[in-house]
C-alpha cells in the first residue's frame, strides 16, 4: 500500500483525503452557528432564528404549518420571478449584444452613443424605480423594465470590450488566407469575442437576479420580491430571510448552469474550457 | 534568367510618424528560391516582409508579384508569424481548412485538403485539439501547414522559429527544407541568426539600419544538408559577419 503511494509523482501522492468539500462548508457552517448563537442569546429579538426560518421555508414550500397567505407560495413566486429574470435578461441581451458590437466596431455609432450611455450607466436601478412606475405603470411591466435595465450594462460593456480587443494579428492571418475585409466581422470578430460576450451575459444574468427584488417593489402581486415586501409589512422576518435564501440559491443554480454551458460551448478558450 | 516571382523595385517606406523604415530596396526572388533576410533589429526586415504581404502600404517604388503590383493581402502570399496567429476557436484541422473555406472551396473538400496537410506536418495526433493545447513548435507547424494548404506560391516568414527552443528550431528548419524541396515554394525568411540564414538559404540578403537598406546579397553554394561545423560554412559566416559589422562600424564612426 505504502509502496504504491510512494511510486506516485509527488504532486498526486500526498492528497490522500480531498479536503475541498470541507473548505467549502466551513464558512457557511460558521455563519449559521453565529446566527443561531446570536438569536439564542436574545430570545424574542427582531431577527428570527435559523429554526424559525427553516420552518418558514418548509411552510412556503409544502404548507401544512401556518396555512396563511404565504403557505405553498414558494413555487408560484419562484416561477414568477424566474420568468421575469430570464425574460428581461433575454430582452437586455437582444439589445445589448448588437448595440455593443456596433459601438465597439463602428466609430460613428461609438461617438453618437457612448457619451449618453456613460452618463446613464452610473444611475442605479433603484433611482429609476419612480420613473419606471410612471412610464410603465404599477406592476409587472415596470419590474420587467428595471430587471432588463440592470442586466443591460454588463452585457453591453463586455461586448464593446470584447469586439474591440480582438488581436490585430488575427485580422492579418485571415486576410492573408483570403478573407475579404467585408467578411472579417463574421470570420474573425464574432468568434474571437465570444468569450468576452459570454462573460457579459453571465454577469448580466447574475445582476438580473440581484435586481429582481427591487423590480418587484413596483407593486406586483407575485414573485419573490413581492413575497419579501409583503412579509416586511407584516413584520414576518422569518419569511423575509427565507425569501433571501431562495433568491440566493436560485441565482447560484442559474449561474452554475450558465457556467456549465459556457464550458461546453467555449471549450477552445483557455479561460472557459 | 527566369522571370522573378516577386520583385521589390526601389521600394521605400516612411511610416506616418515620419520614421524612414526602408529606403530604395531592390530584391528579386526567383520561383522556388529560398531567400533569408538578415540584419540588426530595426533595419526594416519586418517592414519589407509586411509590404510584400500587403499589410503595409509602399510609400515609394513598388512591389510586384507575378507581374502585378501588390495592393493588399492575398492568398498567393502566405505569412508565417513569429507569434503563430492561429485562430484559437478552431481545431487544428479547421485552422488549416480555414483558407480553402474562405476562398470558397466546398467544406468537405477543404477538410480533405486540411487532412493531407495535417499529416504532412506530423499533426495527426492533434487534428482535433485547439491551439492552446499545443507547444510552440506544434503551433508553428500548423501555421506553416495552413499556408501550404492554401496553395500559396510565396511563403513569407518573419522570424518564425525565433521563439522556439534550439532542438525544436533545428527540427523545424529540417522539416521546412524538406517541404520547400517537395513543393517548389518560394520562401522569404527573416531571421537574426546568421547560422540559420546560411543553413537554410539559397541566398542571404544583408540589411542595415538607419534608414533600413539592403547592403549585400550572397549566394550560398554549399550542398545540402549543410554542415554548420564545416570550414566552408564558417568561411561564409565570417564573410557575412564582416558585412554586418562593417556597417555597424560605419555607423559608429
Ligand atoms: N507600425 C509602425 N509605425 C511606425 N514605425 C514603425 C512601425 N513598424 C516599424 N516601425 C519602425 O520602422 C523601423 C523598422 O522596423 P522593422 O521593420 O520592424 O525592423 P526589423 O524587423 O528589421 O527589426 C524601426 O525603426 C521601427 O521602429
Ligand atoms: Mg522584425
Amino acid at each position: 500500500m505504502i509502496a504504491v503511494v510512494e511510486a506516485l509523482p509527488p504532486d498526486t501522492a500526498p492528497a490522500r483525503i480531498d479536503i475541498t468539500p470541507l473548505l467549502r462548508i466551513i464558512v457557511p457552517v460558521v455563519l449559521l452557528l453565529s446566527w443561531w448563537g446570536a438569536t439564542a442569546l436574545h430570545p424574542g429579538g427582531l431577527i428570527s432564528s435559523p429554526q424559525e426560518v427553516g420552518t418558514a421555508l418548509w411552510d412556503l414550500a409544502f404548507g401544512g404549518i401556518n396555512d396563511d397567505a404565504f403557505s405553498e407560495m414558494l413555487l408560484p413566486d419562484l416561477i414568477a420571478s424566474a420568468g421575469r429574470v430570464y425574460g428581461a435578461f433575454l430582452l437586455a441581451a437582444a439589445l445589448a449584444l448588437p448595440l455593443g458590437m456596433l459601438i465597439g466596431r463602428l466609430r460613428i455609432v461609438k461617438e453618437m452613443l457612448e457619451p449618453t450611455l456613460q452618463v446613464l450607466r452610473p444611475v442605479p436601478v433603484t433611482a429609476w424605480l419612480p420613473l419606471s412606475m410612471i412610464m410603465f405603470g404599477i406592476g409587472p411591466k415596470s419590474a420587467f423594465f428595471l430587471v432588463a435595465l440592470g442586466s443591460f450594462y454588463p452585457i453591453l460593456i463586455n461586448t464593446i470590450f470584447a469586439v474591440r480587443s480582438v488581436e490585430p494579428r488575427l485580422f492579418e492571418a485571415a486576410q492573408m488566407l483570403g478573407v475579404s475585409p467585408a467578411r472579417l466581422f463574421t470570420k474573425v470578430v464574432l468568434p474571437a469575442s465570444l468569450p468576452g460576450m459570454f462573460t457579459g451575459l453571465r454577469l448580466g444574468l447574475g445582476l438580473a437576479w440581484v435586481v429582481i427584488v427591487v423590480g418587484e417593489m413596483t407593486g406586483v402581486q407575485t414573485g419573490l420580491g413581492a413575497m419579501i415586501m409583503d412579509a416586511r409589512q407584516l413584520s414576518r422576518t422569518e419569511i423575509v430571510i427565507a425569501g433571501m435564501a431562495i433568491i440566493g440559491v436560485a441565482g447560484y443554480l442559474s449561474d452554475y448552469a450558465v457556467l456549465a454551458l459556457g464550458r461546453r460551448l467555449l471549450a477552445w478558450s483557455p479561460q472557459h474550457g | 534568367m527566369v522571370e522573378p516571382i516577386l520583385r521589390a523595385i526601389n521600394t521605400g517606406k516612411i511610416y506616418p510618424g515620419g520614421i524612414e523604415a526602408l529606403r530604395n530596396a531592390n530584391l528579386d526572388i526567383a520561383p522556388g528560391e529560398f531567400v533569408c533576410l538578415i540584419g540588426a533589429s530595426g533595419c526594416g526586415k519586418s517592414t519589407l516582409l509586411r509590404m510584400i504581404a500587403g499589410f503595409e502600404t509602399v510609400t515609394s517604388g513598388q512591389i510586384v508579384v507575378r507581374g502585378r503590383p501588390v495592393t493588399g493581402p492575398g492568398p498567393d502570399r502566405g505569412m508565417v508569424f513569429q507569434d503563430y496567429g492561429l485562430f484559437p476557436w478552431l481545431t487544428i484541422r479547421k485552422n488549416i481548412a480555414f483558407g480553402p473555406i474562405a476562398r470558397g472551396k466546398p467544406k468537405a473538400e477543404a477538410l480533405a485538403t486540411a487532412d493531407r496537410f495535417v499529416s504532412m506536418m506530423g499533426l495527426d495526433r492533434f487534428a482535433d485539439s485547439y491551439p492552446h493545447q499545443l507547444s510552440g513548435g506544434m503551433k508553428q507547424r500548423v501555421a506553416i501547414g495552413r499556408v501550404l494548404a492554401n496553395d500559396a506560391q510565396v511563403a513569407l516568414m518573419d522570424e518564425p522559429f525565433g521563439a522556439l527552443d534550439a532542438m525544436t528550431r533545428e527540427r523545424l528548419q529540417e522539416e521546412l527544407l524538406t517541404i520547400w524541396r517537395a513543393t517548389g515554394l518560394s520562401v522569404v525568411f527573416v531571421t537574426h541568426s546568421l547560422e540559420e540564414a546560411i543553413y537554410l538559404a539559397d541566398r542571404v540578403v544583408v540589411m542595415s539600419p538607419g534608414p533600413g537598406r539592403i547592403v549585400a546579397g550572397e549566394r550560398i553554394m554549399l550542398d545540402r544538408p549543410r554542415d554548420v561545423s564545416s570550414p566552408e560554412f564558417n568561411d561564409i559566416r565570417r564573410h557575412l559577419a564582416s558585412l554586418l559589422h562593417a556597417d555597424h562600424a560605419r555607423e559608429a564612426a
